[in-house]
């Protein structure tokens, strides 16, 4: 279901033809027939094949490293360790939805002098076969001096904790402190006075809440193929969120100019952040470089994957808020303490954003530490840090409604943010449509449908995310029999060739079968921030409508030359050139700028900042067995503000993709640990996502209050519907057995833990 | 993965003497879902793997009312499911044969490969034990039979001895009045392994409403699957009701002797061993009521 609000967008000049239409995406042959070309998929001339060798321990001093062995087995052409890798310096570098240091990527990437997770890569070969180089793999000899790990974000807090690097210093509110810690940094948001706006409630709740270590999980492992050419220019293929991303680590991390490498993006086969940075792009090259130029691919298994990529961060957050009776809240207070896995960057920042960003609020107090564990380094993972936030705030919030005696829905549009607003964090709101999708969801026919039978509950909440902008560049040209081709640099996870075509089309006035883009590599088009930050039909759309109004531009002087009159007099409408009742059609001009005028072609760069956030309202029913702990989906309904659905089924499919996942998030994915630090669940086995069993239906209603910051009125719509899953699905539990599940996953074996105390209290 | 030979006899006693003196190095291959896995993975090595599934015995798959059911030790779940007789007459263990992997898995895994695996939460082996399967073992020193609650010994260990491997399972044919169910519980809906696996068989009387006999069989909950002895001799002449299916569970629940690991707790699997008890006997139950 579709709800348009809103038709502001600047070029809105609605009804469209193009957009909120359905068609095929430009990629859907070769995906359903298997000919398109994944990151595994790369095989090039006399290349070789590389195995890593990783740390089965969780925290150690690398005392040493012995390769000679494994370099005489016959058919192993390369091993290298850190020892190969420059030298660097502290670079910050933004990779789309989070700054990294690249001097800790450089570590991850092959560990330096510590190993300080189980799975960290410590050495790589490349050898003719994937056999001979995993044979080899297990010939290198490392002595290891076992340090203690510290796994648990609150103990990693205390004063005695085991330090994992020792020239980390706390930033405290953005300023460094001395001697050594695992906290990264602490940032904080304030307003208002905390006490008078607690002493102004009738009903205070606080809850403490943990949420465990998830992966990204996506399908498809990571891969990379690397040629370190003899001439000295580096080319990577790999599956990636973003080439230019790679691009820039590669070169940062091997020490070369950024003009001696080129990203080759192959088809993707799932991201949700986890493919921003590098992790096998720079041994592959090392590889290559120290193989005599030739070209080696690494591809990992599910267990690397699982061990040494992602994930997103374990968390305890405690919230408390107060309300009146007659449903005002009065006063927030958030303290969110996010692991980031062994090095700095967990998304605290985001999270501390995420908290509270739904509601308006006089007083509020918001802290956050972004503290480091031995666990593998924290990547992106979809609105990251807002689904651990939203699932402590909005249990808290349907707990105050609860007991007020308010509905849920109306305890939310009491106190939801409009424009104007000033947001948690600081600043001020533009047009939202947080207030519309509470309306959608009240109105809703599952809203509404009687709940019968026992152990049944309905849970509802509600989630932000900020979206981004970034810079996305296209380039296009109108071909001879006027179609036009358009080459972008964003990598096509959730359907974008097909939602940037058609703003293009919509842009031209033609139709979108005649426009026919491309994802192409990083010496083909200008520079182009991630797919990610759910930025990509949003900017690069922006991009593609740019390049339409220069193409049009130029199309007109090719017009008026043709139809010899004055360029001003030139008018173009429904794909013809017309001036004083003379016209022509624009693949007439096509076809005989063909013969005689020069090629249109046009380019266009955007960095656009207005990108208007999005907020969702999820209702879910459940039904918990209560002898098992188990938790059945009876019933989905997503709704979400996407400003304007470009292909409403690829907006439709963010939705549904954003709820399967939270939902896994919230009833059983978690990495499980030892006590010495070892990841025991290294598989899609014990480490479940849900399976098309474990979910029905998704109902979505996509609501649509244009961004007035955007042509066609777009928001980003990727990661929005990751944030409320958890909390409503919790707030479903808690209707249905009437016990508040304070951990992440509600796994079954939790559920029952917490019968059993609710029996025994 | 390293290299190992490969061999593919076509007698028993063929593949007998392959196996003679490797002193347990050697691998059956039937439908791989399990050894290949290992092998590619490193979990396990070997240098020679045996694919028996040339051999007739080893892949015959015959039924006969009085006789009861021969199950080459390769025969794929799918088969099993594919005939209706047999269908019929083992409910257990075709609920069992649903339950391992998706339909591509089916295809190849065998009831023999999985006894063999000896996974303490194999589906298939309290499926078998509440049919009363036996297996059939050959052997430089000719056959044997062993009781299949008897044949696995620890996780991945089995009664085999060197120069051993398992040709078939048989099962006797059912009494009238027999039912079984298995079930296991697992988080997901599919794709997963059992937290607790249960089944239960029972023979009631005419009337429907009193045991005659009744065997209850546990998975994951000890190092082997297990055969709950005293279930099934508390339950033989009793009538059915709920106290005395509850009573039942019970002591499924006492003889349940889990570890605590990432799949489940003590306590929980302690609990699952009671709960899935309880409902393995009713659906048991209502299948021998016809």
């Amino acid at each position: 279901m579709t709800l348009t609000r809103d038709k502001k967008g600047v070029a809105g000049k609605a009804p469209y033809k193009v957009i909120g239409t359905r068609p095929l995406r430009p990629d859907g042959a070769d995906k359903v027939t298997g000919k398109a070309v994944y990151g595994a998929d790369v095989h090039l001339p006399a290349m070789l094949y590389g195995a890593m060798l990783r740390s089965p321990h969780a925290h150690a001093r690398i005392s040493s490293i012995d390769t000679s062995e494994a370099e005489r087995v016959p058919g192993v052409k390369a091993v290298v360790t850190a020892a190969d890798l420059p030298v660097i310096q502290d670079i910050l570098t933004d990779l789309g939805e989070g700054v990294v240091n690249l001097r800790y990527t450089s570590n991850n990437v092959l560990a330096h002098d510590k190993v300080l997770y189980h799975g960290h890569a410590v050495a790589a070969v490349a050898a003719t076969s994937t056999a001979i180089a995993e044979e080899a793999v297990k010939l290198i000899k490392v002595e290891y001096d076992l340090l203690p790990p510290v796994l648990d974000v609150l103990e990693a807090m205390k004063d005695d904790a085991p330090i994992i690097l020792e020239d980390l210093r706390t930033t405290e509110l953005g300023e460094k402190r001395e001697g050594q810690t695992n906290i990264a940094s602490h940032i904080q948001h304030r307003r208002g006075d905390l006490e008078q706006g607690f002493a102004a409630a009738d009903i205070i709740v606080e809850r403490e809440f943990r949420t465990g270590t998830v992966h990204q999980g996506y399908i498809e492992p990571h891969s990379a193929v690397g040629l370190y050419n003899d001439d000295g220019h580096v080319t990577v293929w790999c599956s990636t969120q973003g080439a230019f991303g790679i691009r820039n680590q590669v070169s940062e991390l091997l020490k070369l100019p950024v003009s001696d490498v080129t990203v080759i993006p192959t088809e993707i086969g799932g991201g949700f952040g986890g493919k921003l940075g590098v992790y096998l792009e720079p041994v592959v090259a090392l590889l290559s470089k120290k193989a005599g130029h030739r070209p080696v691919k690494m591809t990992m298994n599910r267990t690397e994957v699982l061990q040494a990529t992602g994930p997103t961060s374990a968390s305890y957050i405690r919230v408390k808020m107060g309300a009146t009776r007659d449903g005002k809240l009065t006063a927030a207070e958030a303290y969110l303490a996010y692991d980031a896995g062994a090095f700095p960057g967990s998304p605290v920042g985001s999270a501390a954003v995420v908290i509270l960003a739904p509601y308006k609020l006089d007083h509020l107090l918001i802290d956050g530490y972004d503290v480091i564990v031995n666990k593998p380094r924290s990547a992106a993972y979809r609105a990251p840090g807002g689904t651990n936030a939203a699932y402590a705030s909005e249990a808290v919030i349907d707990e105050l409604a609860k007991i007020i005696g308010m509905d849920p829905l109306e305890f939310r549009l009491k106190n939801a943010v409009t424009e104007g607003d000033r947001r948690a964090d600081g600043p001020v709101y533009a047009r939202i449509g947080f207030v519309e999708t509470l309306h959608a969801a009240q109105e809703h026919p599952h809203y509404r449908a009687p709940l019968e039978g026992k152990h049944r509950g309905r849970g509802v909440a509600s989630g932000f995310w900020n979206n981004w902008g970034g810079r996305s560049s296209v380039s296009a040209s109108i071909n001879p029999d006027g179609s036009v081709n358009l080459l972008e640099g964003s990598p096509d996870i959730g359907g974008t060739r097909a939602s940037i075509a058609m703003q293009l089309a919509e842009t031209m006035e033609i139709a979108y079968e005649d426009v026919h883009p491309r994802v192409v590599d990083t010496d083909s088009v200008g520079y182009n921030d991630a797919t990610g930050g759910s930025r990509t039909t949003f900017g690069t759309g922006w991009a593609a409508y740019e390049v339409g109004l220069k193409l049009i531009d130029e199309m007109k002087r090719q017009a008026a030359d043709l139809l010899e009159v004055d360029l001003e007099s030139i008018a173009y409408e429904n794909g013809i050139f017309s001036s004083n009742g003379d016209s022509l059609g624009f693949k007439e001009i096509a076809e005989r700028i063909d013969e005689s005028g020069h090629p249109v072609v046009a380019s266009a760069s955007v960095h656009p900042e207005e990108f208007g956030p999005g907020f969702g309202t999820h209702i879910v029913d459940v039904e918990v067995d209560p002898e098992t702990g188990k938790v059945e989906i009876l019933r989905y309904t997503a709704v979400q503000d996407v400003g304007k659905a470009i292909h409403p089924s690829y907006v439709e499919g963010q939705l549904h993709g954003g709820v399967a996942q939270g939902v896994g998030w919230a009833l059983n994915e978690e990495y499980v640990y030892d006590d010495e630090g070892h990841l025991l669940n290294a598989s899609f086995l014990d480490y479940r996502i849900p399976t098309a069993l474990d979910l029905p239906m998704i109902d979505t209603v996509l609501v649509e209050v244009a961004n007035p910051g955007h042509p066609f009125g777009v928001r980003g719509v990727g990661e929005t519907p990751i944030v409320p899953p958890a909390g409503a699905v919790a707030n479903a539990i808690y209707d249905a057995i009437g016990v508040r599940m304070t951990t992440l996953p509600m796994s079954p074996g939790t559920i029952l833990e917490a019968l059993w105390a609710q029996e025994e209290s | 993965m390293q290299a190992f030979d490969f061999a593919t006899p076509t007698t028993v006693a063929e593949a007998v003497e392959l196996l003679m003196g490797r002193n347990g190095d050697a691998r059956i291959l039937s439908g791989g879902t399990d050894l290949i896995a290992q092998l590619k993975e490193g979990r396990r090595t070997t240098s020679l793997v045996v694919d028996v599934k040339r051999i007739p015995e080893v892949t015959e798959l015959r039924y006969h009312p009085e006789s009861g059911l021969k199950l080459g030790a390769a025969v794929p779940c799918v088969v099993l499911y594919g005939d209706k007789e047999i269908v019929a007459a083992y409910p257990g263990l075709i609920d069992s044969a649903t339950l391992i992997g998706g339909k591509q898995i089916q295809g190849r895994a065998s009831f023999g490969g999985n006894l063999c695996n000896a996974s303490p939460a194999a589906d298939s082996i309290p499926a078998m034990i509440v049919h009363s399967a036996s297996c059939l073992i050959a052997g430089p020193d000719g056959q044997r039979s062993v009781a299949v609650e008897a044949f696995c010994t620890g996780p991945g260990q089995t009664v085999l001895r060197d120069g051993e491997f398992l040709v078939a399972i048989h099962m006797p044919a059912p009494p009238v009045r027999f039912g079984a169910h298995y079930l296991r519980f697992i988080p997901r809906n599919e794709m997963d392994i059992a937290v607790v696996g249960a089944g239960a068989s029972v023979v009631l009387d005419e009337a429907g409403e009193r045991f005659e006999q009744a065997r209850v069989a546990l998975g994951a909950v000890a190092p082997t699957p297990l055969l709950v002895a005293e279930a099934g001799e508390y339950l033989a002449g009793k009538p059915v009701s709920e106290d005395v299916v509850d009573e039942a569970a019970r002591l499924a629940k006492e003889a349940a002797r889990p570890i605590d690991d990432m799949r489940g707790s003590v306590r929980q699997r302690k609990h699952l061993s009671a709960v899935l008890t309880r409902r393995a006997l009713w659906k048991a139950i209502e299948r021998a009521r016809g």
